[in-house]
Parts: C-alpha cells; sequence; structure tokens
C-alpha cells in the first residue's frame, strides 16, 4: 500500500431503508462494516466506486470513506461520522444498527464523546 | 383553525399522488437520485446519516387535538415511536422509509396536514407566535396574516426556485416571541395612524454562517397591503439574489450588499408599480376570501370567569410542586380566569422536542379536554396549551406528571433549544443533544435553576445554527477541529424585540469541557449580578463579555 493513501471503504445510504451500507467484495452491499470491500491504493478505490456508480436501484450517494485496519485486517472507521453511521444516534442506543447488534456499542473514545 | 376547503383537499390529494408516481418511477429506474432529490425535498423527505427523514408543516405551529394524534400515529406505525418537534414549528420523523412515505402522506392529509415546502428554495411554512390568539400582550392574532401568506406562497410558480430558502414569521405582540428579526422577512402587528393595525416590515434577517439582524423595510404597511408588498420584496430578491454562491443567496445578503436604502427603493417601485395596474394589484386578495380565513380563527367562546381561581390558590397552597410549575409554565392570558400552558418537551436528560408517541396522545387529550381542542408547537420545542381555565391547571399539572412532561422550567436555563446535530443530521459537524442533555442535568435542581432566573442556552451542530445559537444568551456552536469535536462558546444573544448576536467569547473547548465551562460561567454570573432581578443578559450588558470569558476558560 502507498505510505500516503489510507484505506477507504464504499458507503452509502440503502435506497429503501435510508440506512447505511457498504460495499463488499462482490460488489453487492453489506449492513455490516467488517464485510466491506477494502482499498488500498487510489486505483482500488476508483474500481469500487465505478462499481458502485451503476447501482442506483439500490443504493444513494455512495462516496469512499477513510477507514483503519485491525490486526485482522478489519476496517474501523477513523472519523466520528462515520463511527456514528455504524451505529446510530449516540443518544438513542436502541436505534440504529447498535440496537440490532448491542456488542457493538464500544465507545466513541476518539471522537471526545460525551 | 383553518380548514381546508374542496381546492385545498384536492391539491393536496393530488401532491400525495404525484409523489407516490415520482417515488415509484425513481424505483424503477425511471428516475436516478439527483432527478428524483429535489422532487422529494419539495416534499419534505431529506436523507439523514442513518434514514430518511420527513419533515412534515405545522403552518404557524397551530394544530388540533385530531391533527396531533396523528402525528401520533405516524411515529408509532411508520417510525421508532416518537418525533422531533424543531425550531421551525414543524416536526420530523428520523426513521422513514422511502416505500411509506405515499401513506405517511395520506394520512396527513387526512387531517388537513402536508410535507410541501418544508425544504427546497422555496416560502418555507410560515411560522407565528406561539401564544397567538391567547396573549394577553397582543395587538392581533397573527395567524390569519400566516394563513393568508401560507395560501399565497403554496406552489406559487415565480417563487417556486428562488436564489435560496426563504422564512417569514408574524408575531402580533410587541414581545417578539416568533423571533421576526432573524427571518427573511419578519412582520410585527403594529398600530398607525387611528389606531388601526398594519405591520411593521423587517427584513434580511438571518442566523447561519452569516447572522444578520433583520432591517426596518417599512414602519407601517397597511394590511391590505401586505400581498403586494411582500411580493415585491420578493422579485426584487428573485431577480438580484445570488445564484452564483449558495453561501451568499439569502435575501440577508443582498439587503447587505446592496443597502437597505437602495433596497427599499427598488421594492417600493416595485410595489407602486403593481399598486398602478388596472383593477388593482394581482396578488390583492378577495376581502371575502380574508374574511373567510379570519374567521376560522375567531377566538374560542370562553367562559366568564374570575380572574383569580380559588381552586387553583389552595391547590397551590397545598403543592409546592404545582406552585413552581405555574410560576414557570403558565403565562397570562387575555381573558380573565384563563391561562396559557408550556409544556416543556425536554425533561431532565431528554433530547429537546422529541416526543413520544404516547405523550403526543396525553397532549392530544389534554388539548381537547382543557384548551378548545388547540395546541401549539413552539420554536423552542415545546407545546403550548393556550385555552386552559386557572380551574382547570390542577388537573392538567396531574396529567403531565403522569405522562412526564411536567417538568417546570419553561424560560429557564434548563428549556434549551438543540438542533438533531451529528446523532442524525447529514449536515452536522459535532453533535448537540448530548450536549443539551448534559447542562439539563447539570442544572436539574429547581431551586437553583429558579435562582439563575430567565437565562437561554441554544445549541447548534453545525454553522447552519438550526438551535439559534447565536441568539442564545450562551450560544453553543458544535464544531470539527481536528478530527474531534468541537463547541464555540458565543455569549449575549437574545431572540426577542431586543435582539441581539452574541460575539464569540475565545477558542472553542471539547465536549467534556462545555458542561463545567457553563458551570463556572452561571457561578460567575450569580456572584456579579446586581440582585436577583437582574437576568443574565442584563448583567453582560451591563459588564460586558470579561467576567464571563474569565469564567468560561478558567482552569477546571
Amino acid at each position: 500500500m502507498p505510505r500516503d493513501f489510507k484505506p477507504k471503504i464504499v458507503s452509502a445510504n440503502d435506497l429503501f431503508r435510508g440506512d447505511v451500507v457498504y460495499m463488499n467484495s462482490g460488489g453487492g452491499w453489506t449492513r455490516r462494516l467488517a464485510e466491506a470491500a477494502i482499498a488500498h491504493t487510489a486505483e482500488e478505490g476508483e474500481t469500487l466506486m465505478a462499481r458502485a456508480a451503476p447501482q442506483q436501484d439500490r443504493v444513494v450517494g455512495p462516496y469512499l470513506a477513510d477507514v483503519a485496519l485491525d490486526d485482522d485486517g478489519r476496517p474501523f472507521p477513523t472519523h466520528f461520522r462515520e463511527k456514528f453511521r455504524t451505529r446510530g444516534p449516540s443518544t438513542r442506543p436502541d436505534l440504529g444498527k447498535q440496537a440490532a447488534h448491542p456488542e457493538r456499542r464500544e465507545p466513541l473514545a476518539a471522537s471526545g464523546g460525551i | 383553525m383553518y380548514r381546508y376547503d374542496e381546492f385545498d383537499h384536492d391539491y393536496v390529494r393530488a401532491r400525495v399522488s404525484e409523489f407516490r408516481d415520482q417515488t415509484q418511477r425513481r424505483i424503477d429506474g425511471a428516475l436516478t437520485e439527483d432527478e428524483y432529490k429535489p422532487l422529494r425535498l419539495m416534499n419534505g423527505l431529506y436523507l439523514q446519516l442513518h434514514a430518511y427523514m420527513l419533515r412534515v408543516a405545522i403552518p404557524y405551529g397551530t394544530l388540533s387535538s385530531r391533527q396531533m394524534r396523528t402525528l401520533a400515529t405516524i411515529a408509532e406505525r411508520w417510525d421508532e415511536g416518537y418525533g422531533h418537534f424543531t425550531t421551525r414549528q414543524n416536526i420530523q420523523y428520523n426513521w422513514t422509509k422511502l416505500t411509506d412515505v405515499g401513506d405517511i402522506l395520506d394520512a396527513l392529509a387526512d387531517v388537513e396536514m402536508h410535507a410541501i415546502q418544508t425544504s427546497g428554495n422555496c416560502i418555507r411554512n410560515v411560522t407565528a407566535d406561539h401564544f397567538a390568539g391567547a396573549a394577553a400582550d397582543e395587538i392581533e392574532d397573527p395567524r390569519p396574516t400566516a394563513e393568508l401568506i401560507r395560501q399565497w406562497s403554496t406552489a406559487h410558480p415565480e417563487f417556486a426556485f428562488l436564489p435560496r430558502k426563504f422564512k417569514v414569521a408574524v408575531t402580533g405582540s410587541p414581545n417578539d416571541r416568533a423571533v421576526t428579526k432573524a427571518h427573511d422577512i419578519g412582520l410585527r402587528m403594529v398600530r398607525g395612524e387611528g389606531g388601526a393595525p398594519g405591520y411593521e416590515v423587517i427584513v434580511g434577517g438571518g442566523l447561519g454562517r452569516t447572522p444578520m439582524i433583520g432591517k426596518v423595510m417599512r414602519d407601517f404597511l397597511p394590511k391590505d397591503h401586505l400581498l403586494p408588498y411582500l411580493e415585491a420584496i420578493l422579485r426584487v430578491y428573485n431577480l438580484h439574489g445570488r445564484r452564483d454562491n449558495k453561501y451568499k443567496a439569502r435575501i440577508k445578503i443582498l439587503v447587505h450588499e446592496t443597502g437597505i436604502d437602495d433596497m427599499r427603493a427598488q421594492v417600493e417601485a416595485e410595489f407602486e408599480r403593481q399598486m398602478r395596474e388596472e383593477g388593482g394589484p394581482v396578488v390583492a386578495p378577495d376581502p371575502e376570501q380574508v374574511a373567510r380565513i379570519e374567521a376560522y380563527f375567531a377566538p374560542p367562546a370562553l367562559a366568564d370567569l374570575p380572574e383569580r381561581s380559588e381552586t387553583l390558590e389552595t391547590a397551590m397552597a397545598e403543592d409546592a410542586a404545582l406552585a413552581r410549575w405555574v410560576e414557570t409554565n403558565v403565562a397570562a392570558h387575555r381573558a380573565p380566569g384563563h391561562a396559557i400552558v408550556t409544556v416543556a418537551v425536554k425533561g431532565t436528560g431528554e433530547a429537546p422536542g422529541d416526543a413520544t408517541t404516547a405523550q403526543m396522545r396525553a397532549l392530544a387529550d389534554l388539548g381537547e379536554r382543557y384548551s378548545h381542542d388547540e395546541l401549539r408547537i413552539s420554536h423552542e420545542q415545546n407545546v403550548i396549551l393556550p385555552h386552559v381555565r386557572k380551574d382547570d391547571l390542577p388537573g392538567v399539572f396531574a396529567a403531565l406528571r403522569k405522562a412526564g412532561l411536567a417538568t417546570a422550567n419553561a424560560g429557564l436555563i434548563t428549556d434549551i433549544i438543540a438542533c438533531p446535530g451529528l446523532d442524525y443530521c447529514a449536515l452536522a459537524t459535532a453533535r448537540s443533544i448530548p450536549v443539551a442533555q448534559d447542562l439539563s442535568r447539570r442544572f436539574a435542581a429547581p431551586d437553583r435553576a429558579k435562582a439563575i432566573g430567565e437565562f437561554t442556552i441554544k445549541i447548534s451542530g453545525c454553522i447552519n445554527a438550526c438551535g439559534h445559537h447565536h441568539v442564545g444568551h450562551v450560544g453553543i456552536l458544535g464544531l470539527e477541529k481536528s478530527g474531534i469535536e468541537n463547541y464555540q462558546i458565543t455569549l449575549g444573544g437574545d431572540h426577542t424585540e431586543t435582539m441581539a448576536i452574541g460575539e464569540r467569547a475565545g477558542p472553542g473547548i471539547s465536549a467534556e469541557e462545555v458542561g463545567p465551562a457553563i458551570e463556572r460561567l452561571v457561578d460567575a454570573y450569580l456572584d456579579v449580578r446586581e440582585d436577583e432581578g437582574e437576568r443574565f443578559i442584563d448583567t453582560y450588558r451591563r459588564l460586558g463579555a470579561e467576567p464571563f470569558k474569565a469564567a468560561l476558560y478558567a482552569a477546571a
């Protein structure tokens, strides 16, 4: 991976539910960030976006978002906005992705969470 | 309350049908997102961080119990069991599914409501004093004016694609509870020669990235000249507003760059041109239509009662909590023996403006039983029961307690305005709600809040200022700094007729630091105020910012 390139994933909103989805390695969409396809270079990012662009019948507003990789190579968000998108409203843990997956309610340490 | 006529019913139903078709074409692939987005926005449908959000208009903040029950049903059936009352007297549903929108809009149409023009570069929902028709200080009920403007501006073909969104607020009282000076157009009812009511016309106010206090374009406008004059303002704006730069496209920038005198000359020239038209101005309303609208807002038949209620006095003597609530949340009504109740939709630790399905139903029941079937939404994100007998206040309080809506904090430090912020909003740069929740817990003790007195805190999660932070005594603006939420504090803002834009106190502070900093600020105020009657804003104006800056930035 080029030194100055931050790994990226493609994030979007589902056309019907409006919730957050990520492009997986098959070019389809998953609601789990851990299953997202990772671009390690700018070219790979462009390729992922090129696969997302024609899928307007499934998603809205695809874009590349920075991620970091854990020791097992799984992506996690680096910006607090993207962290919220993986969970739901910080004030309503009963709603959004975090409600379906309470085990993912890790603290938002890097965001200076209240 | 205004009732739809046949044309209104047909129009709203036709728009629902049209939007169903547009949505189906989006799903079928006949419309791209770029094509569909402006269409969904025209119908109040946004795409936010976690889901679609539907913004429903509550014209001038007035609704019936039946309408409130429908809002509750929508929250229950198609959303997550709650809605969010906004600073523009609307309600937002945060978990809307695209395929449900048509059904939601039909449910709204059943009770004469819709989501039209709650987004887009058009004339938005007209807001008004939430005490309209009830306030003791009122010259005239502003809602017939607001309704007239609503009818004129809805689907007005010339003003459907303005340079930017356009917001109008109307008040009928000298005490401005409608933030008229922070609107594109603010109308304040005043009396002219001979005592006839008319309007002071204020233009070019606004918050957001470039906060401006509106400027007086006309000291007195006769009531029957209103629509031609508004048409003239909008026409000048539509022609000269900055379409080249989104951030300079609001009328406040045009007024600022053109100068109010030049702008006034252009508006008056256009107004005069219309007045010279053969047969009068095209938009001059038929007096019969105006009378019809006014009749819908005729005051309810209130009982002839003595000003003092022995029932209430006895109950307050026995129940200190009731007495405290009456002191803070009950305002003077124009009719003896009656009162205006402000229901706090912001209990301790709760999100300002969020009401559950059960709470909305409880409010609907209270409106029906005690307030002549009327409710209001305030720009302060509270619900108002405008016409309550003082004798009934103990019963209202008991019912509100049961519903978790009896917090006695109207106008006090925990009566906080907060936008949805980064917990929901795609435009936000930081969270607002957790900051409001933290502050409401810190100042929850009733005696302390009472001792602090009138104190407004307003919080926005981005520079667009939906939380009105510029005009809070203390404003809090959430931004991002180096990948972390960071909050700028402004001091000395005022949202009333003495409007002032708050001054930035200094560098931004972290989320964790906001609460302690505000506590130090409040302690400093209590130390330096002349007496208990000197409000924070008065002390600030007397002493300036320095003592408060020192407190905010003192080492913890």
